[in-house]
Formats: C-alpha cells, structure tokens, sequence
C-alpha cells in the first residue's frame, strides 16, 4: 500500500492532486498561518511504518492498531476527529434503530448531521495529515431501547464538552481555538436537549456545586474513556497532550 | 479547572517560574497548604494568589480585563434572572425551576470571576445597575414587559444565553496561553451553551414551532413581533457556512444549508456585545 504520508513528505510538500478538497485545505492552511508548520508536521501525524491511508473510505484502520495523532495542534484537531468520528457513528447507528420517534427524532436526526458536519470538517481541514477512519465498538451500548440510546449519546455529549473544554489549552494557534469553541458550544446544546430528555431540568447537572463550572478534562483522561469504543489503540507519543 | 497542575502550567511557559518564588519546595508546600485549608469556594482566590507570587504585578491587564469583561456579563445575567424569579408569571413550577437554576448558576460564575480577579490581583468591577427595558435607565425601553410576559421573558432570556456564548467565545483568543484562565473560561462558556439550549427548547414546546432548535438556524433568533426586530444584531453572522476556509455546506450529502450553520455557534467582539447590552445597563453606574 502507498503511503500518502511518506510520498508528501518525500517531496518536502504536500501532494496536489488539484481536487476541491485540497484547494479548501489549502485554504484552511493559510486561514490559520500555519502552512510552514503543516508541512513540518507531516511526518509526524503518522509512525514511519504505519501504513493506514487516511484517504481510503469509511474504514481505514483495524483491531489493534495503533493510531498517532501528530503533535501540536495538529494533534489537538485529530484528537477532535476521532471524537467526532466516534459521535457520528453512534448517532447514524442510533438513528437507524426506530426506537428514537417523533419530535426526539427530528432533533436527533439534526444531531447525526452536526457530528457527520463536524466529522468532515476536520477530515477536510486536516487533509494528509488526518488520522484514519475509526472502526467504532458499540458492543457495550444498549441500542434496543430509547433510554439505552439516550443514555449513551448523553455520556458522549458531556464527554465531547469536557473533552474540547480540556483540549483548548493544548492549542496554540487563534484561529484552531476559536474553531473548537464555535463546535464546543453546539455539542453543550446537544449535551443540555438530550439530558432534558432523560430528565426534565437535568441540562445542567454537569456542573461543580461550587462555582457551576462544566469540567475539563485531559485528552490522556477521556481516551482511556473513550477507549472501549474504539476498536484502534491511541498512542499520545510525542503529541505534546499527555 | 484542574489547580493541581498549576505550577507544571506555569513552568511550561516559564521555565523560570519556580526562581520567581522562594523555591519549589515552598512553593508546593504554599500550595499543598492552600489545597488543604482553603474550602472549595477559595480555590479561585488560591489560583489567582499563586500567579501573583509568581508575577508580581504582570498578571497581564488584558487577562484581567478580558475577565471583567465577562464579569459584567454575568452581573448582568443573574440581575436579570433574579428579577425575573421574583417577577415573571411562570406557567408551572417546573418552569420556574429552570430558572432556578439558572439564576444559581449566574450567581456562581460572578463569585468565580470576582475571586479569581481578585485573586490574580486585579480589581473585580462593581456592578452597574440594570435597565432591563433595555431603555439604559428610563425604564420605559421596549421590553419593559419582560418580566410581565412571560413568552417575552423567554426570547430575552434565549437572546442572553445566546449571546453570552458568543460573548466569551470571541474572548477565548484573548486567553490563549493561560491554561487554568482559558480552561475557566470555557467551562463557564458550554454552561451557557447549556442554558441557551434549555430556553430555546423551552420556546419549541411552548410555540410549537419546529424552526426554533436548541441549536441557532442560520440567523434566526426564533423570535416573532417587534422583539425579534430588536434582537436581530445578536443574532447577525450566525448564517455563516464557511470554518477557517473549509465551506462545509454540502461537505456531506447530509449537510443542509441549515444543518451547516447549526453546527458551528459564532463569536462576537468585545466591542458588538457592549453594544448589545448597552440598553440593560444604567449609564454612570
């Protein structure tokens, strides 16, 4: 198999193929300054035997392997890929269930399309230096029931937020911050209309008691919970966020 | 906020940190201390005592300023709903109970922000009294009903939650670098995100109107009548599709135009919500 990854950094620049996506890319890259550093990151986004190509359809990694996420901020935004990855998944899963009716339906359908608009964002902005397609395990999530496929997109909502709201000191670049608190915020409303299904006024009982803050959490602590849904391994290496 | 992990923050930036206190030993053994005996409620004052040892006086005036800035948000918002609980005809208790929580959440976050300003040894500013007609001290402004009325209370209630968010959003920038004071940041910012969220699907049962979502779509406020007119500046650049570049109406075959600006909340500058809220607030006070 090719190695997108080798074959660009070989050449010193990114591969050109004159698709739509890499024109959007390019510009993402210089909307965020961060060309140079793009360039310089490439052969890190990926280990040197890895030979996952990013580019290969809804599935490009397996059991067992083990996935990098680069370092810097291009780590940050990857470590948002695989969770949007992951929300996406769950929710085209849930959605094909029929056991969300009605109004919920209508929403939830919304939702899927939010994390699968989040997903391709990040896929389409990192471009060459995104991390695989996931393979998903819900194994452990009850999708027989309303309250089972609830329960589980609330514990993936509060966990997205407290995963953005962990990561945003990690970034280094305005532009990347100001990215994850445009997407921060709409995984907070999905996170609030989901527990106020489950509960009425429950939207916010995530807080601390004391100061009614949502809480951060570190991307090491929200991979090992994140972890059994995903059948690839994450190593954090390297990528500065450990 | 994770205190424990201070000092490692502050040494990233600045290796020489620990040479700004008397020693890492006493540092930690100051900090431990303020670990132990400070109550919950003291740990904002904690963390912002230890940027000041380390400082001096150069906890940057921007940081500060950015945090009063957010200050005068929340002084505003838990005004608002403290009216409002004693005011607004609820329909039902549970109604009311929303609002409870809210009003409690506000008031949290004014008492994080003035000890954390405090504590990073800035001065928290006072509260400005509030003309919530949005008439700037006349009482008399156009929603002056809005304790009265109480689909009225809900639209300003939803336009607040909504423009807090966009209001500390804009600032996160500002506090790139600040660990702990970023991360505080946005853990107030998704409780907003929070609110906003409730009200709004508050609005969609009450209204029965399937265009008003938890989520903004496009810009609208969801708002009818007069009121809605009024609050369309808060609502303005919220349509957009394009992030950082990347245009992601159609990045998707399930990408609606709609479902493209749900998807991403918009920042305001400092300088759009000071004009926003210009009309709740009193001038001179």
């Amino acid at each position: 198999m090719i190695n997108p990854f080798t074959k660009a950094t070989s050449k010193g620049n990114r591969q050109d193929d004159g698709l739509p996506e890499n024109e959007q890319r390019r510009a993402f890259m210089r909307y965020a300054g961060a060309s140079v550093a793009a360039t310089a990151l490439l052969a890190s986004a990926c280990s040197p035997d890895d030979t996952l190509n990013p580019q290969s359809g809804t599935r490009g990694a397996r059991l067992g392997d083990t996935v990098k996420l680069g370092s810097g901020d291009f780590a940050v935004l990857n470590y948002a890929y695989a969770l949007e990855q992951l929300e996406a998944a769950f929710y085209i899963q849930a959605i094909n269930t029929g056991k969300i009716s009605g109004d919920e339906f209508l929403l939830m359908v919304d939702i899927r399309d939010h994390e699968i608009a989040h997903r391709e964002f990040f896929k389409k902005a990192l471009g060459a230096m995104a991390i695989p397609a996931l393979t998903p395990d819900f194994s452990s999530i009850d999708f027989s029931s309303r309250i089972g496929i609830l329960s589980a997109a609330q514990a993936f909502e509060d966990l997205g937020v407290m995963a953005y709201n962990g990561a945003g000191r990690y970034l280094t670049t305005p532009i990347y911050l100001t990215l994850a608190g445009k997407i921060v915020s709409v995984e907070a409303r999905h996170a609030a209309y989901i527990r106020e299904l489950l509960v009425v006024n429950n939207f916010s009982n995530s807080v601390t008691p004391d100061f009614a803050l949502d809480m951060a959490k570190k991307p090491s602590e929200v991979l090992s919970m994140a972890g059994k849904f995903i059948q690839e391994k994450f190593d954090l290496t390297g990528s500065g966020l450990m | 906020m994770n205190i424990l992990n201070i000092l490692q923050d502050i040494e990233q930036t600045d290796p020489e940190v620990y040479g700004r206190l008397d020693s890492r030993r006493s540092a930690m053994r100051q900090f431990s201390n303020l670990g132990k005996k400070l109550t919950v409620g003291g740990m904002a004052l904690g963390l912002g005592t230890m940027f000041k040892k380390a400082y001096g006086q150069v906890t940057p005036a921007s940081v500060i300023s950015v945090l009063n800035f957010a200050l005068l948000l929340e002084y505003l918002e838990a005004e608002f709903y403290r009216l409002a609980l004693a005011n607004v005809p609820f329909p039902n208790a549970t109604a009311k109970q929303t609002f409870v929580i809210i009003e409690d959440h506000e008031q949290k976050h004014v008492k994080f922000l003035r000890a954390a300003i405090s504590g990073a040894g800035g001065t928290p500013i006072n509260s400005p009294k509030f003309d919530f007609s949005g008439a700037m001290g006349a009482g008399n402004g156009p929603f002056r009903a809005a304790f009265s009325n109480y689909p009225l209370f809900l639209a300003v209630s939803q336009t607040l939650e909504d423009t807090g968010v966009r209001a500390y959003k804009g600032q996160a920038p500002n506090l790139i670098g600040t660990g702990d004071v970023l991360e505080a940041a946005l853990n107030i910012h998704s409780v907003e995100a929070r609110h906003a969220s409730k009200v709004r699907l508050m609005r969609r049962m009450m209204a029965s109107s399937l265009r008003i979502k938890p989520w903004i779509v496009g810009m609208d406020s969801g708002i009818e009548g007069g009121a809605g007119g009024l609050v369309v500046a808060n609502y303005a650049g919220e349509i957009t599709t394009n992030q950082g570049g990347v245009e992601i109406f159609k990045i998707h075959p399930n990408v609606t135009f709609d479902i493209a600006t749900e998807s991403f909340d918009e920042p305001l500058s400092r300088g759009d919500v000071e004009n926003l809220v210009k009309g709740f607030i009193v001038p001179g006070t």
